[in-house]
């Protein structure tokens, strides 16, 4: 809005300041925002220091602004704290774990404006803009619902031929790595994110390539929310740099991309062999990840446990 | 107040039942150590109307009789409010209003728009938490401890959880598409008032339906607040309708021809009418009854937490549970030890003023209650068997009762087999695990049950031979939205809670 406002007055005031190469200074200098990727709820630059220019076609003159551009390391730091919040989130009830994503919801309804202008930066008419947003919102209510549901489909009480209970129940993996889907930039990583995080893994995610800046301005309600630092990790820069390396990360229990090239996938595959990481790999189309129904299927959760079967004796 | 078998003092805490060593009677002297100072919750920011009407189709509507009833605290019998009383004609207009709300609004929203009113409710629940915690400790006699932190808790994780399975159904049903039934008809009783009305309107909304809800003639007053939170989460008019008044009110409920589905929760013989004035009709039909859950005791259990689960399991919420642990079936071999500890423990409980923070039981919920449990009492000591109540000093004004137990009970005494639903716990004693089986389902009732011991594999033997809707082992009275309740035999049938909470509230053929 603030960029907007700054092209009225230079608008009103045009003709006065052809002579000045159109130069207008504004009623009011609006403060720009660096754009910082969310790790371990902090709020960070690339330590490599690098950087990616995306348009912001709102601002005077056509403007660019930068977000980071991630590196192997930013991605080794991630897993660190990825890997040191798995404990704390797998550990929560599931009624807990629900709470905080219902949170969530409530701090992107109240967000619902700001991240709608950016998909419209990053591209979106705003009718488009708000229907990605509200959807997401909805993602996020639909998963809340989940954390304490998907046990009771998943799990089973199994009549083992003999004296004995016998039942098998869901647990989380741990550091799940998911490269999001250019489009939609914000219901896609959040849709793929979400039955992850919901089954108590924590994430990993390399935003859009397409439209870094929504991911990354999500990082801010996500750090607003009750949601615990390094539950969902959110880097930018590019998935054929940085893939490689989640996959080959001894402490990354699996894999989610979205639409990467079959090459990549292919790469990603090979090095996941490693610790043999769960991988899967999908190109969803774009109007797909607005189907709730099969979005919010529990099998989107049911990729992302291990299964364990516990045999307990039964007798006097 | 009489105690037949001990020596003690019906005047204050600080003599007790004769330990059975000297050392362990100095042990147990505290003086006033259990005297606590009045820690009173303040109670001045709740504000409860002098006069409450029938809320129908999302207004408060006088009563067609023009008739009120006073609600009144059962701790200082004092008028708390007065509440309308709604005939047939005001139940019509609830059932019409509520249908009226399924054809136009309800049935018509997507699941994930009905999971959002649902969490809605939730949130408000929470936000409100203390102040309807306070109301129902003064409406129902409840110690605002249990109130404060078992009750209102469990209310908003009950609306969260059931709002969660809103855009769910197909998953929780696979390969049926999930139907809604329409009209609920829901009367729910007074010993758990908000959380009841939680686990009738909960499922019942999620799954599509909409409600007519009849609180208990003597604890409205938290339905009440939660019709206003209903109002101020903008729901449809008329989704939820919430009709004051007795029986009769109730009857009218469940009688109304246009009523697909009949929840009730309360005692069996009631629940056993309903069954009956619906027989013939098409009307679904979920009763959860009464219970007389024996907690079995082995000589291997740990003793100490077998006593806190005993206290709890009869003397939580004055023993008003259907759920409550009110057999008490232990090994003979621990008899001795454990009847011992457990009326040192019993001589702990502070009884009294509900809203005081301290206190551990309340009042007794009403005078007829009251009457009923002294009834059954004295029903007790005329055939024989022994009384121990705890001495405590108990107020003068409003419905008390000191936690009691019986020993030398048999399996035919009246307070072995019928349920006294106040703080009275009949004990009695097994050799084999056979046969504290066989007495544990020697009753009419089947809703739950807890089992004690340090083997596992005994424990888990046991509860699968128990017939008994739920089985505790090593625990007692632990609920939660995600695991389905609900009994055998005649305490009922249905399951609320969990995902089979869901079912009585679909069409899944």
């Amino acid at each position: 809005m603030a960029r907007a406002k700054d092209k009225e007055t230079a608008g009103a005031s045009a003709r006065a300041d052809e002579r000045e190469n159109g130069f207008v200074p504004p009623a009011r200098l609006s403060v720009r925002k660096a754009y910082k990727m969310l790790v371990g709820g902090q709020f960070v630059r690339s330590e490599s220091g690098r950087y990616i220019q995306v348009a912001d076609p709102m601002s005077l003159g056509g403007t660019k602004e930068n977000v980071p551009w991630a590196s192997r390391k930013d991605v080794r730091d991630a897993v660190v704290v990825a890997r040191g919040a798995w404990e704390g989130w797998s550990g929560r009830t599931a009624y807990n774990r629900g709470q905080i994503l219902y949170r969530l919801a409530e701090m992107l309804e109240a967000r619902q404006g700001e991240l709608s202008r950016a998909l419209e930066r990053g591209g979106l008419d705003a009718s488009r803009a708000a229907t990605e947003t509200a959807a997401a919102i909805d993602r996020v209510v639909s998963y809340a619902g989940w954390a304490d549901k998907y046990q009771s489909l998943f799990s089973s009480l199994n009549p083992v031929a003999g004296p004995h209970f016998n039942f098998t129940v869901p647990e989380s993996m741990g550091v799940v790595g998911v490269v999001a889907p250019a489009r939609p930039a914000l219901l896609g990583l959040l849709g793929a994110v979400l039955p992850i995080i919901t089954a108590g893994n924590t994430v990993i995610v390399l935003a859009s390539e397409e439209d870094p800046r929504t991911a990354l301005v999500l990082g801010e309600a996500l750090a607003t929310s009750d949601l615990p630092g390094g539950v969902i990790n959110v880097l930018t820069g590019r998935a054929a740099e940085l893939l490689p390396h989640l996959a080959k990360h001894m402490e990354v229990a699996a894999l989610d991309l979205h639409g990467v090239t079959p090459e990549l996938a292919r790469k990603a595959e090979e090095a996941a062999i490693v610790n043999v990481k769960r991988v899967r790999t999908r190109s969803i189309d774009e109007a797909a990840w607005f189907d709730a129904d099969g979005a919010t299927s529990p099998r989107w959760i049911e990729r992302f446990v291990e299964m364990k079967t516990i045999w307990h004796p039964s007798g006097a | 107040m009489t105690a037949k078998e001990t020596i003690v003092s019906a005047t204050n805490g600080e003599t007790h039942a004769a330990p059975s060593s000297p050392a362990q009677r100095a042990a147990l002297e505290f003086g006033k150590a259990w005297t606590y100072a009045p820690a009173p919750e303040a109670a001045d920011h709740v504000r409860i109307d002098p006069r409450y009407e029938l809320f129908i189709g999302g207004k408060w509507v006088a009563p067609s009789s023009g008739k009120y009833f006073d609600t009144v605290s059962p701790s200082t019998e004092q008028k708390l409010s007065e509440v309308a009383e709604a005939n047939e004609r005001d139940v019509d207009l609830a059932v019409k209003a509520a249908r009226n709300a399924y054809e136009k609004y309800w049935s018509k929203l997507s699941g994930i728009e009905r999971g959002k009113y649902v969490y809605r409710i939730a949130r408000v629940i929470q936000e409100k938490a203390r102040e309807l915690a306070i109301v129902e400790t003064m409406d129902g006699g409840k110690p605002i401890k249990e109130s404060r932190d078992v009750d209102l808790p469990l209310v908003a994780a009950h609306f969260f959880y059931y709002a969660g399975w809103a855009d769910k159904l197909a998953y929780a049903f696979p390969g049926r598409s999930p139907r809604p039934l329409g009209v609920a008809g829901q009367v729910i009783p007074w010993n758990f008032p908000l959380l009841m009305a939680a686990w009738k309107l909960a499922p019942a909304l999620a799954a599509g339906n909409t409600c007519v809800l009849k609180p208990a003639e003597t604890t409205p007053l938290t339905a009440l607040l939660l019709a206003k939170i209903i109002e101020e989460c903008d729901l449809p008019p008329g989704v939820v309708n919430i009709v004051t008044g007795a029986g009769a009110t109730g009857a009218a409920v469940v009688a109304h021809p246009d009523v697909d589905k009949v929840a009730f929760t309360g005692s069996t013989d009631v629940g056993k009418r309903i069954q009956k004035a619906l027989s013939g009709t098409k009307k679904k039909l979920t009763l959860e009854l009464g219970g007389k859950a024996a907690n079995i005791v082995f000589a291997d259990a740990p003793l100490d937490q077998a006593v806190e689960g005993i206290i709890s399991g009869i003397y939580f919420n004055q023993g008003h549970v259907c759920c409550a642990g009110s057999r008490l079936l232990v090994e003979e071999g621990a008899f001795e030890p454990l009847l011992q500890k457990l009326r040192d423990r019993m001589q702990t409980l502070r009884v009294g003023d509900p809203l005081d923070k301290n206190t551990d039981v309340g009042a007794i919920n009403s005078k007829m209650q009251l009457d009923k449990i002294r009834e059954l009492v004295d029903a007790g000591e005329r055939e024989g068997a022994e009384r121990f109540s705890a001495p405590c000093e108990l107020p003068t004004r409003g419905y008390w009762f000191a936690p009691t137990l019986f020993t030398g009970v048999s399996q035919s005494h009246r307070i072995a087999r019928e349920e006294i639903f106040g703080p009275v716990l009949a004990v009695m004693t097994f050799r084999t695990p056979d046969e504290a089986i066989e007495k544990a389902n020697n009753t009419m009732y089947g809703l739950s049950a807890g089992v004690w011991t340090d083997k596992g594999s005994k424990s888990f033997w046991v509860s699968q031979r128990l017939r008994a809707g739920v089985v505790w082992a090593n625990t007692y009275n632990k609920f939660d939205p995600s695991s389905p309740f609900g009994g055998y035999k005649e305490s009922g049938f249905g399951r609320e809670g969990g995902r089979q909470g869901l079912l009585p509230y679909l069409e899944v053929d």
